[in-house]
């Protein structure tokens, strides 16, 4: 592996951030290699440049490689992750006039996701009854937990995201224009497109990704599971290194530093960066900040160690949503897609016993998720669902 | 290459593939135009060009392609792969154009910058004219760019290299000839391009003037 040279494809996003500052930082060329970043614009390029083997690893959205080890939508490549690049980081964000709607059809917190669905699902009734267009909400890709969260956010409220809205992919760099154009209502993105909606005059934060649930794997380093085995030092190279990019990331003392390397690499300002790190958060324009430190989690080993509890979380999203079917076959492939072996073996650990919460996703709905059991999970929601429910394809 | 589908005669099925529908979406207005061009010349009459990519799926959904070709540098490329689940907003629900038999093709499409998707249920085998026309006029159009870019570059460099000449003429009494080999000399001495010596040349006029 010597004088290795990486190729390795990313999306213009904050939580992109580990592997930006590994390969600019000094800590993938400590390891012995060096990182070429193959700036992308869309994931589909990001998932077939990558099953090609034109990259060697990727920046991915965490379902998406459970979609592609299961062979959904395309034809089937064995994708895996060793390392987890973030956890967290996305928001829900809509138009004032939907917010103003909304605030009008409740006496209650909309900063409690539970208010703010049921109040949306009064807004959708409304609209329905006077025979207006549904309400449009942009997500980033149909295997994304913008899409998940977005859905698992209004079907709490008792709205079906598939009969009741429109549901529509947009580019993220395309979302604030499509708020300001009306094309759509709200959307749920990663960083920073909310920041610069609000404070472009033109959305209103409702909810973090972190307050729909406390903990979900955002995005993680990807790479064929063939390129895995046969490049196992290098592979174990590449963790470390990211895993100390991550760390310098985590801690506030060095915030300046990263935020000036990420910019670069996604034509932000640095300051917004840091904003986005710190988790503080200005929610609409001219309005309050809110402070969460759990906004973007990139570091630590939670982190950072793939959780096989969240893949099969969206395993069982890929089922509720009609995108696979239940069978403990696809459970048992998706969740050998998140390798914390590889993650230990890398480092010389096992955090294999570590004390972890009983629900580690915390999901502000619903009840506690189970991995061992998606069917009783599945069951719970599917009996809260209102009216028929038409088929999909897939 | 191939020729089109029409010219080839009489088989059963060659009719519907000269009215296959074709949506062509590029950032690339240029490129676009010329691809289809290519596709109407091979014999294929239904072909549109979607420029304006929002609202895609709406455009699409009125259009109801049955194949779809899209630029890789195109981010709304993540927008179309919203057509494997929707089985409402499209007509026809549409898959990728992949063949695990044919991974050539598909790289050689990946390295020209498109990708093709077509509607469930349409035979492979007859996409792979336009995905090969597709790919070819796709490279064709990247070596025309080169070589614009290398002759734009050319004619700069020339602009330098006159107006250093006149400066030298005019600062050290020099013929053209002189100034130029004078340039020529340096430039092999110090291993640069002439052009980077020429704006040496300019800068420290500029300078100094």
């Amino acid at each position: 592996m010597k004088n290795a040279r990486l190729r390795i494809g990313y999306i213009p996003l904050v939580d992109a951030a580990a592997l930006l500052v590994a390969a600019d930082c000094g800590f993938a060329q400590a390891e012995g290699f060096e990182i070429e970043l193959m700036r992308e614009v869309s994931w589909s390029n990001v998932r077939d440049k990558l099953n090609l083997g034109l990259f060697d690893a990727a920046h991915m959205l965490s379902p998406l490689v459970i979609a592609s080890s299961l062979g959904l939508g395309h034809v089937r490549v064995p994708i895996i992750t060793p390392f987890n690049l973030a956890l967290n980081g996305n928001a829900i964000t809509i138009s004032l006039q939907l917010h103003a709607e909304l605030s009008a059809r409740t006496t209650g917190d909309l900063t409690d996701p539970g208010v703010s669905a049921r109040a949306l699902a009064q807004v959708v009734a409304d609209r329905k009854a006077r025979g207006a267009e549904p309400l449009a909400f942009g997500m980033t890709f149909p295997y994304s937990n913008h899409n998940y969260q977005l859905r698992f956010w209004m079907a709490a409220g008792g709205v079906d995201p598939d009969e009741d809205v429109r549901l529509v992919v947009l580019p993220p760099p395309y979302m604030v224009e499509s708020l300001a154009s009306g094309h759509v209502d709200g959307f749920c993105v990663g960083a920073p497109w909310n920041l610069v909606a609000v404070e472009a005059g033109l959305g209103h934060i409702l909810h973090l990704g972190c307050e729909v649930m406390a903990q979900l794997s955002e995005k993680v380093l990807a790479m064929r599971e063939r390129w895995a085995d046969d490049n196992p030092a290098l592979c174990a190279a590449l963790i470390r290194a990211l895993l100390r990019a991550a760390d310098m990331i985590s801690a506030p003392e060095h915030h300046a530093t990263v935020a000036e390397v990420i910019a670069r690499h996604i034509d932000v300002t640095p300051d917004l960066v840091a904003r986005v790190l710190a988790g503080t958060i200005l929610l609409s324009p001219n309005g309050p900040t809110r402070h969460n430190p759990r906004h973007i989690v990139i570091g630590g080993p939670t982190a950072t160690r793939p959780d096989p509890v969240q893949a099969a979380w969206f395993y069982a999203q890929l089922v509720r949503w009609g995108q696979a079917p239940l069978s403990e076959e696809m459970r048992a492939k998706a969740v050998a897609a998140f390798r914390f072996d590889l993650f230990d073996t890398a480092l010389g650990t096992s955090l294999g016993t570590s004390p972890a919460p009983a629900d580690r996703i915390g999901a502000f709905a619903g009840p506690e998720f189970e991995p061992e059991n998606i069917q009783d999970y599945l069951n719970f929601w599917n009996s809260r669902r209102s009216g028929p429910r038409l088929s999909l394809v897939r | 290459m191939r020729k089109g589908p029409v010219s080839s005669g009489s088989e059963p099925g060659e009719q519907r593939d000269a009215n296959l529908k074709i949506a062509i979406v590029d950032e690339s207005a240029v490129r676009a135009a010329i691809l289809e061009d290519g596709l109407r010349e091979a014999g294929f009459t239904q072909v549109t060009r979607i420029e304006e990519t929002r609202n895609l799926l709406a455009r699409i959904y009125a259009l109801d392609p049955e194949v779809i070709l899209i630029g890789l540098e195109s981010p709304s490329r993540d927008t179309l792969e919203q057509l494997f689940q929707m089985s409402r907003v499209v007509k026809r629900p549409v898959a990728m154009f992949v063949d695990q038999s044919d991974r050539a093709s598909i790289q050689a499409a990946m390295d020209a910058g498109v990708s093709a998707y077509i509607v469930d249920g349409l035979r492979k085998d007859r996409v792979t004219t336009i995905l090969d026309l597709c790919i070819s006029r796709f490279n064709a159009f990247s070596r025309l760019q080169t070589e614009l870019d290398q002759a734009k570059g050319a004619l700069e460099e020339r602009k330098l290299i006159d107006r250093a000449k006149a400066i030298m003429m005019k600062a050290k009494g020099l013929t053209e000839e002189e100034a130029y080999a004078l340039m020529r000399k340096t430039a092999m001495n110090q291993n640069k391009k002439i052009a980077e010596i020429a704006q040496v040349v300019i800068t420290a006029a500029e300078l100094l003037g």
